[in-house]
């Protein structure tokens, strides 16, 4: 395979089969890059991808140095997109300076937070335009091994996937000297097991090592010391569907679109009690309220707004005085929100807060790995709590106790899961202090959700 | 039949030496176990033992950190509802409880007959569809109550 054999193929197709699907369901308000074949191709044709431009931005990526693909990466200040937004030129630049005889390139496709699904829709919807991004990051870093970690309850993205590489391999675009270069890639897939934490990168890594999923202490950090203790790129699936648009059409034009510190466009998933809910792809910066009443399309019908949340079980509250604020990565911190991951969900006057910061809380206590005793059993505590409060069992201090305890967990916990833990009970607790003092003192919840049984079964 | 049988363990022995050029290959390997028996027997975690040299307890101590490893013999059918939070406020646990009346079984826990076990099913992606119901790999979205011994006749006959 070479440049003038790509061309030809694109060409080929396109005179033969010129008609693609027509893109369906595209709100006014999106601008599709990480979309942009979502749906309009067909995903197990490899032939379709490249008649879209697909290995183009790779074949220009192999044609430039190591560092310039990497300052590219830079300058589009391309930031992650798994939930943390840190930036994905840098990490690739401290990689590529860590020498080694082997070196890994990771994508993230574990997505397991609840209310998140942008990630399978990419992953089912153009599993090569993964392909190449991990490529681009090889060649970037110096490696020749790539690694997806999907999780086992996506049997249909790592299915189409496989195809993906089974093809790219077939027309030796993954292989021994791609391009008639140097540079060599593989890429396996490894499959999940129903463990959340997988997806914070180390325990991933000590995953595909074939080991428990048990987050390791940081620094070191993987762009030194990895998986198989090897210098390691490990990015989120959305990342990396950005990387050959960038290369491609170059990093000013990738920052026109979005806010100053965080360019591009977010895909975001919206779901709860909201009329059009699925996945909508928009330029960094748009509104709650365009993104719940325009791309959502409202409340449905009888439900009326009441909150929403943003960044699931680590994530926090979003009241309606929130609505007009502009969602990128920095934007709601000073909220005790963050954007995340992207997941939105929308709550009606029949969701108690307190209710759903419970459930989060046992998703985090059941997720954790156990390692390390803050959060293995800071979140089994704090969930505890809330169950009282919920169960009619609490007082005052109650709520005392969940801070002190919040911010132990927070400060003392080894990796992001504990870390992010309590952000949902201070957030709640910062709007929403009424609710708790409801629940506690007059066993009243607003939504008519919590039973408040637990006093019942003691007595 | 996903069993342990003498037949199962031939299949096991040459799928699990697919794996012997892989880099740490004990996950892939389970998963594979898993699939044919239907949990993961100790004849077959001895067998890793002597062809990949990992210790029986390491591979244990795998297999219950992992919500899709068993120790002890599952249905034919794992069968769950999803309990993600938009599932949640889709009121997902009263068709988890309409599951467990239906089948007369709690989580975890396997018919008489071997048909059925019910599983945690955690947000699997289609939480603007919900409340969701899983059987293997095939979803129900925007299941009600009275969809649930439907869908359990659907596999009893089959
Ligand atoms: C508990 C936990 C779960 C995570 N799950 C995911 C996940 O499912 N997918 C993902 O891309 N990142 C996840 N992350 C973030 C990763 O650790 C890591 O930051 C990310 O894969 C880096 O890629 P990015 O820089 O492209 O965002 C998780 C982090 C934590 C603490
Ligand atoms: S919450 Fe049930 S599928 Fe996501």
């Amino acid at each position: 395979m070479n440049i003038t054999e790509l061309t030809k193929i694109k060409s080929d197709y396109l005179a033969t089969n010129p008609i693609f699907n027509e893109p369906k369901n595209v709100h006014p308000l999106e601008h599709r890059i990480v979309l942009k074949n979502y749906q309009i191709i067909n995903p197990e044709e490899i032939v379709e991808y490249i008649s879209k431009d697909g290995y183009f931005a790779f074949s220009k990526a192999i044609t430039m140095s190591q560092s310039e693909v990497i300052e590219m990466i830079i300058q589009s200040n391309l930031r992650g997109r798994g939930g943390v937004g840190f930036p994905t030129g840098l990490k690739w630049k401290f990689t590529l300076a860590n020498e080694s005889d082997e070196k890994y390139v990771i994508c993230n496709a574990d997505e397991g937070e609840p209310g998140t699904f942008m990630d399978r829709h990419i992953l089912e919807g153009d599993p090569h335009s993964i392909i190449e991004g991990m490529m681009i990051a090889g060649y970037a870093i110096g490696a020749s091994k790539g690694y997806i970690y999907v999780r086992a309850e996506y049997p249909l993205a790592a299915k189409r996937l496989q195809i993906a590489i089974d093809q790219a391999k077939d027309l030796h675009i993954l292989g021994t000297n791609i391009f008639e270069t140097k540079f060599s890639f593989e890429i396996e897939i490894r499959l999940g097991a129903g463990a959340f934490i997988c997806g914070e990168e180390t325990a991933l890594m000590e995953s595909i090592e074939g080991k428990r999923g048990l987050s390791r202490n940081k620094p070191p950090f993987p762009a030194e010391n990895g998986l198989f203790g090897k210098p390691t790129v490990i990015n989120n699936v959305e990342t990396l569907a950005n990387v050959p648009f960038i290369l491609l059409h170059g990093p000013d034009k990738y920052k026109e679109l979005g806010t100053e510190k965080s360019s591009g466009t977010k895909v975001f998933s919206l779901s709860g009690k909201i009329k059009n809910g699925g996945i909508y792809e928009v330029p960094m910066g748009i509104t709650l309220n365009e993104i719940i009443y325009k791309l959502g399309g409202g409340m449905k019908e009888g439900s009326q707004f009441h909150f929403a949340f943003s960044g699931g079980p680590s994530g926090g509250v979003l009241r309606e005085e929130h609505l007009h604020l502009k969602v990128d990565f920095d934007s709601l911190i000073p909220f005790d929100s963050i954007m995340g991951s992207g997941g939105i969900i929308i709550f009606d006057q029949n969701d108690c807060v307190i209710d759903t910061i419970k459930l989060f809380m046992e998703f985090n206590k059941e997720e954790s790995c156990g390692k390390c005793t803050p959060c293995r059993e800071g979140t089994g505590i704090l969930f505890d709590m809330l169950d009282d409060i919920t169960g009619g069992t609490a007082n005052l201090d109650t709520i005392d106790a969940l801070k002190y305890l919040g911010r132990m967990v927070q400060t003392s916990s080894l990796c992001g899961l504990g870390q992010a833990a309590p952000n949902p009970i201070f957030s709640t607790l910062r709007y929403f202090k009424d609710e708790f003092v409801k629940h506690i003192e007059h066993k009243s919840c607003s939504a008519g959700i919590c039973t408040f049984d637990k006093v019942m079964e003691e007595e | 039949m996903r069993e342990l049988s003498n037949q199962n363990l031939e299949t096991f022995k040459t799928k699990m030496m697919k794996y012997k050029k892989t880099k740490g290959p004990l996950i892939p390997i389970l998963h594979e176990a898993q699939e044919i028996f239907g949990y993961i027997p100790l004849e077959a975690q001895q067998m890793i033992e002597e062809e990949y040299g990992i210790p029986n307890a390491f591979i244990n101590g795998v297999i219950s950190f992992y919500e899709m490893f068993y120790h002890e013999p599952t249905g034919e059918y794992h069968i769950g509802v999803c309990s993600g939070t938009s599932c949640h406020i889709n009121r997902s646990k009263r068709i988890l409880e309409e599951l467990k009346k239906e089948l007369g079984i709690e989580v975890h826990e396997t018919t008489n007959d071997g048909l059925f076990t019910i599983v945690n099913v955690k947000c699997i992606g289609r939480c603007s569809e919900g409340p969701n119901l899983t059987v293997n790999n095939k979803v129900y979205s925007q299941v009600t109550v009275e969809d649930v011994s439907h869908i359990i006749s659907e596999f009893k006959k089959s």
